[in-house]
């Protein structure tokens, strides 16, 4: 039986950039690894341990609360488009889906909350995989919802824990707490002012790892860096949760600093890189997926610093998720040709520019004797 | 995307430097990277725990090797097998390989005793029950101290929950 239910908004709450410095705190993502006593690990087990951890959660999912209403996605009876979908909103991982969606590994699915952001994957490398994402800097709210839905699920199922290890995993850079927590952050005048460098130095020295868009394996496009807690055991959930906060916080820091700088020392320089990436973005007739990333810098920054008056970070974080491949063909109702799909990106794009948030570009001639207008 | 070496062939490894405080991306095709000595590797990339295995299994291999020991009794994976792709089979590994792990998570992370959530089975032993209670409390005055007052009422009822029934 093939599954026909459409996606829908599932993943997409965090887009509304409701949270604490959205504009440069894109998201915060937590998740806790779980497993299952008696039941191999998912590299390892077989096809009835999988599908015996599958209806074990079901049965449990039906009696937690905070899981109410939610729906179980069997992956295998999805179809390859939908798949690549959950994996562009960053709700299932890669491995599950496998490289062109095509995986079909039994019994992995997804339990999706449509009321919270609250998700489970179910038989990737470890049995379950609790998370949430939220808007901007939410650390401590996602790690109170998760560990609200954590005890309820663990009032049902018998989970492995070990007295000195705490909760198992698969692997043992997960063991403990079993807690990840990553926060995606948009750090372009840090880039340009040639100071990341030494922030992803000093990240590693304080326990942090960074890594691209997608997570583990994936490249950093587009000035965004996923900051997450490299460590998992030794420390409580709360004390992690504290110090990726401070950590956080103080790069936040640093990249307003850099913005300071860039407008005081560069500013016709800078204005002028943002206003190019807007006029490629709004004129633009082909893009591609990575080009759109380093425009959307531009135009992100631009209008964080109030330089693109009327857009709002609401729209860029919806161009991110909408111009992704899968999400294009789900649109066009069709499978797109990568020369396709960069002419329906650039549509799209200029689509949402047109209509959300109007920019006027003739604010911005200047004095009328050639001599650049400074900011503000 | 071209490999920015030899022009010609696809891209398949990003490779990402930080070399003087700058960071520096290439983009090169397989064979572009293993002639620079980077080799695709079965694991996911950006994943350092088996190499990390690699390291302490050649600063102590004849040690290791008299103490290896015999493959998990429940998934029969044997302690090779987890320092070639650094996954575990099953929850009993960690009873199987305990030495061995205590020593590995001791170097990944800052310790090896878990000092967070603290499981309650859904038969809980007292023991488990008056641990798990005092991190709730702990909890609780924390919840108290931030002014979290909605938590902090959620924590008190999982308080009685969790409290033996008189």
């Amino acid at each position: 039986m093939s599954e026909t239910r459409p996606i829908g908004e599932f993943g997409l709450s965090w887009l509304d950039a409701s949270g604490e410095y959205s504009d440069i705190v894109l998201s915060t993502r937590v998740r806790l690894a779980r497993n299952l006593q008696g039941h191999a690990f998912g590299a390892r087990a077989r096809v009835n341990d999988r599908v015996a951890v599958l209806e074990q959660v079901r049965s449990a999912h039906g009696r937690a609360d905070l899981l109410a209403d939610a729906e179980i996605r069997e992956l295998a009876r999805l179809a390859p488009r939908p798949r690549r979908i959950l994996f562009e909103r960053r709700l299932v991982s890669r491995e599950l889906i496998g490289k062109k969606g095509t995986a079909t590994a039994p019994a992995t699915a997804l339990v999706l909350s449509p009321r919270q952001p609250l998700s489970v994957m179910v038989n990737e490398e470890d049995h379950l995989r609790i998370q949430t994402l939220l808007s901007g800097l939410r650390l401590h709210e996602g790690w109170n919802a998760l560990d609200a839905l954590d005890d309820e699920l663990g009032r049902e199922l018998p989970y492995a824990y070990h007295h000195e290890f705490g909760f198992l995993t698969s692997c043992p850079t997960n063991v403990g707490t079993g807690l990840r927590a990553s926060v995606l952050m948009h750090l372009p005048a840090l880039v340009l002012t040639k100071e990341i460098g030494k922030v992803l130095q000093g990240l590693a020295q304080v326990g942090l790892t960074f890594r691209g868009l997608y997570g583990e394996g994936s490249e950093v496009v587009g000035n965004f860096f996923q900051l997450s807690n490299q460590t998992t055991l030794g420390k409580s959930e709360e004390d992690l949760v504290d110090h990726i906060d401070r950590i956080v916080r103080q790069v936040i820091q640093y990249e307003t600093h850099a913005r300071q700088v860039l407008l005081r020392d560069a500013p016709s320089v800078t204005e002028d890189k943002i206003w190019r990436a807007y006029g490629l973005l709004r004129y633009g007739r082909s893009v591609s997926f990575e080009e759109l990333m380093n425009l959307l810098s531009g135009v992100r920054l631009g209008a964080s610093l109030k330089l693109l008056p009327g857009l709002r970070v609401y729209s860029l974080n919806k161009v991110m998720i909408f111009s992704q491949p899968a999400h294009l063909e789900d649109a066009a109702g069709r499978d797109l040709s990568p020369a396709e799909s960069d002419a329906h990106r650039a549509a799209l794009v200029r689509r949402i520019l047109t209509t959300e948030g109007v920019v006027h570009p003739d604010e911005d001639i200047g004095d009328g004797n050639g001599a650049p207008k400074g900011p503000g | 995307m071209k490999c920015q070496a030899c022009g010609s062939d696809e891209v398949t490894v990003h490779l990402t430097q930080i070399v003087d405080k700058e960071m520096h991306t290439f983009h090169l095709c397989e064979r572009c990277a293993a002639e620079k000595g980077l080799q695709k590797s079965s694991v996911p990339e950006n994943f350092p725990l088996t190499e990390f295995l690699a390291q302490m299994e050649g600063e102590q291999p004849s040690v290791e090797a008299e103490t290896r020991p015999p493959a998990c009794s429940y998934c029969e994976l044997a302690f090779s097998e987890f320092r070639e792709s650094g996954r575990l089979g099953c929850p009993h590994c960690w009873s199987s390989f305990e030495t061995q792990l205590r020593g590995l998570v001791r170097r990944i992370h800052s310790g090896s005793q878990h000092v967070g959530k603290v499981y309650l089975s859904p038969d809980p032993s007292t023991f488990e029950r008056e641990k798990r209670l005092g991190v709730l409390r702990r909890k609780l005055e924390r919840a108290v101290e931030l002014e979290d007052f909605e938590r902090a009422a959620e924590l008190r009822d999982q308080i009685r929950a969790t409290e033996p029934v008189a």
